[in-house]
């Protein structure tokens, strides 16, 4: 070992872990292109009334099931609506399902895992019963069930989503915590006296996050697709409105005639899908190097 | 062993009293009135409350609660009210065509994801493993119901090679049964061959830097030999554990294949009950849907503990 690398080894130790997570990140290419694309559907999503060449809700019975073509990039659907400017407004319900859902998950999923970790005994009993019975219940079918209550829309979707995700997190949260708790910061902030929720906030918390991070990024993947789910079956964002699964619902029924009105929704999905999973594999790599 | 078994089957029993509130709580959940549905049109004030009271409606609905866990227990899932069937009746025609697809699904996705796991594992950092590793990104980006829709274009509208929907028994006509159901099986099980791809390499790149696999290395074995014969064999605990599991999984993606491919089946069954407020159904469905993931999760633990000497104690 020479000279200059003793020196520099201490400098290395008091790098910041974001820092240090975000210079891992950097490296693996995947995931930094998957952020790109990340980036760039939410500019679409923002964007949309800008970009969409055509307004998305537009009718034409001159241009029914048009091929696509320098007009139509993508095509038109079966009341002659541009499907390159429906694509572009879908990718707001999705994102905002995918962002909005894993929000409510995690709000409310991350503090009753971190209260069942943390005060243990028959909160954790009641609240680990209550988690096992939701996750007994198939995702989608749940989603499904609450989707119908709510009644069908975007936002109904979105809180039916995020309520059946809310388990995955109490989960984690709560196995996190009970890693955390027994650590020696933990020990030395109760030995100087502080109170329960000043530790389970500001000592357990922070040190949790890297893995509930990593999850909400796959949880963003599996929104997407269960909305897209929601939406196709009829549950979700409702008609003229765009949104991806709604548009394959659709265009389920010209595919013989009209098979562009599928594709173009369907690999949307898939992009965006993919994004957030391959963004979800980097961060863990990322946060966690012993999960390569 | 056996007080492993005891302290499992304890655990279970809080979970089964919750799911069955969960479920039951749907019925509430559900919009509509159901005694409205079932007295058409004319809604006479009569013959709502006849229906009331005899599907016990007009009950607090710990009673009713209490009611339908007695049925339950005694075999009897309740009536559906748009069938005019029993539940019991429904599941057990239904359940069939969904555990046939599901099986066929497992079966595609071991047939996929093992092998390919394994020379993803083999030949790491190849093209193979890179080839392999975009195969399990695309099958668990893939929403299915858009790849089921691709699948119709491409080999019912284009090659007119299979039917774009239906289903025949195989009993009926196992030729015609293959045909209705080898697309909606692929569809199915193309997540799980993804899933099953990533666990299969990732236990094997395990098991491949192990002591005992060196020294059959050592002893101058085929490298087939070593991958196959005391590689694989280990690796496939876990994997095998994950199937069990998975199997519940596919239950619940047949929900979306079904209504693509138009097969009678438990998940549209369940979709279809849920838009016509049958709520007898609904419960009964999600019911046996969760009793068999749960007696899978059981299953999947008694097989690791069976597996795995270490755990036996």
């Amino acid at each position: 070992m020479t000279a200059a690398t003793l020196v520099e080894q201490p400098s290395l130790h008091e790098e910041n872990p974001w820092a240090r997570a975000w210079r891992r990140l950097k490296r693996r290419k995947g995931a930094m292109a998957a952020l790109a694309v990340v980036v760039i559907l939410i500019l679409v999503a923002l964007l949309a009334p800008w970009i969409a060449p055509y307004d998305p809700t537009r009718t034409s019975f001159g241009l029914v099931r048009k091929a696509p073509s320098w007009a139509h990039w993508f095509g038109t659907d079966e009341v002659g609506r541009d499907v390159l400017s429906r694509v572009i407004f879908g990718a707001r319900a999705s994102l905002s399902a995918g962002l909005v859902s894993v929000g409510i998950a995690v709000g409310a999923g991350v503090p009753l895992g971190l209260l069942a970790g943390y005060a243990g005994g028959w909160i954790d009993a009641i609240l680990s019963r209550l988690v096992d019975a939701m996750l007994a219940i198939p995702f989608l079918i749940l989603a499904i069930a609450l989707s119908a209550f709510l009644g069908p829309s975007l936002s109904n979707a979105m809180i039916a989503i995020g309520v059946t995700a809310t388990p995955v997190f109490v989960r984690l949260t709560r196995g996190q915590t009970l890693a955390a708790k027994v650590e020696d910061y933990v020990e030395a902030a109760r030995a100087v006296g502080n109170p329960h929720w000043r530790i389970a906030l500001r000592h357990v918390l922070p040190n949790i996050v890297p893995p509930l991070l990593v999850q909400a990024s796959l949880a963003i993947a599996g929104a997407i697709i269960a909305e897209a789910a929601l939406s196709f079956l009829g549950l979700g964002q409702q008609p003229p409105a765009p949104s991806w699964g709604s548009m394959l619902n659709t265009a389920q029924r010209f595919i013989a005639q009209a098979p562009w009105m599928a594709f173009w929704p369907g690999f949307a999905i898939f992009f965006a899908v993919l994004s957030f999973n391959l963004l979800g594999d980097g961060l863990r790599d990322a946060l966690d190097p012993r999960h390569k | 062993m056996l007080a492993f078994l005891t302290q499992r089957l304890l655990q279970i029993i809080p979970t089964v009293i919750l799911v069955s509130m969960l479920i039951f709580g749907l019925q509430q959940l559900l919009p509509g009135d159901p005694a409205l549905i079932m007295a058409g049109e004319e809604r006479d004030p009569k013959v709502l409350a006849e229906i009331r009271q005899q599907y016990r409606l007009d009950r607090p609905i710990p009673v009713q609660y209490f009611y339908w866990v007695k049925g339950v227990l005694s075999g009897n899932l309740g009536e559906s009210m748009r069938l005019k069937a029993s539940v019991g009746s429904l599941v057990r025609e239904k359940l069939p065509v969904t555990l046939q697809l599901a099986a066929m699904a497992l079966l595609i996705a071991i047939g996929i994801g093992i092998p390919a796991g394994i020379v993803s594992a083999v030949k790491k950092e190849t093209a193979w493993d890179y080839g392999a590793n975009l195969f399990s990104l695309w099958g668990l980006s893939t929403p299915n119901f858009w790849l089921g829709i691709l699948l119709i274009f491409l080999f019912s509208v284009t090659l007119g090679w299979l039917p774009a929907s239906g289903y025949v028994k195989p009993g009926e006509n196992w030729e015609a049964s293959l045909a209705t159901t080898i697309m909606p099986a692929f569809v199915l099980g193309n997540a799980l061959a993804a899933v099953l791809m990533r666990h299969t390499r990732s236990a094997m790149l395990q098991a491949m830097g192990t002591d005992y696999v060196r020294t059959a290395r050592a002893k101058g074995l085929a490298e087939g030999r070593v991958v196959l014969k005391h590689a694989l064999r280990n690796a496939m605990t876990p994997v095998i554990t994950l199937l069990a599991l998975e199997f519940g999984t596919l239950l619940s993606g047949a929900v979306l294949t079904e209504q693509i491919f138009s097969i009678p089946g438990f998940g549209k069954l369940i979709v279809d009950s849920v838009f016509n407020r049958d709520y007898a159904v609904v419960q009964g469905v999600v019911l046996v849907t969760s009793t068999i993931y749960i007696s899978l999760n059981l299953l999947a633990d008694i097989a690791y503990m069976l597996v795995n000497p270490r755990l036996r104690g």
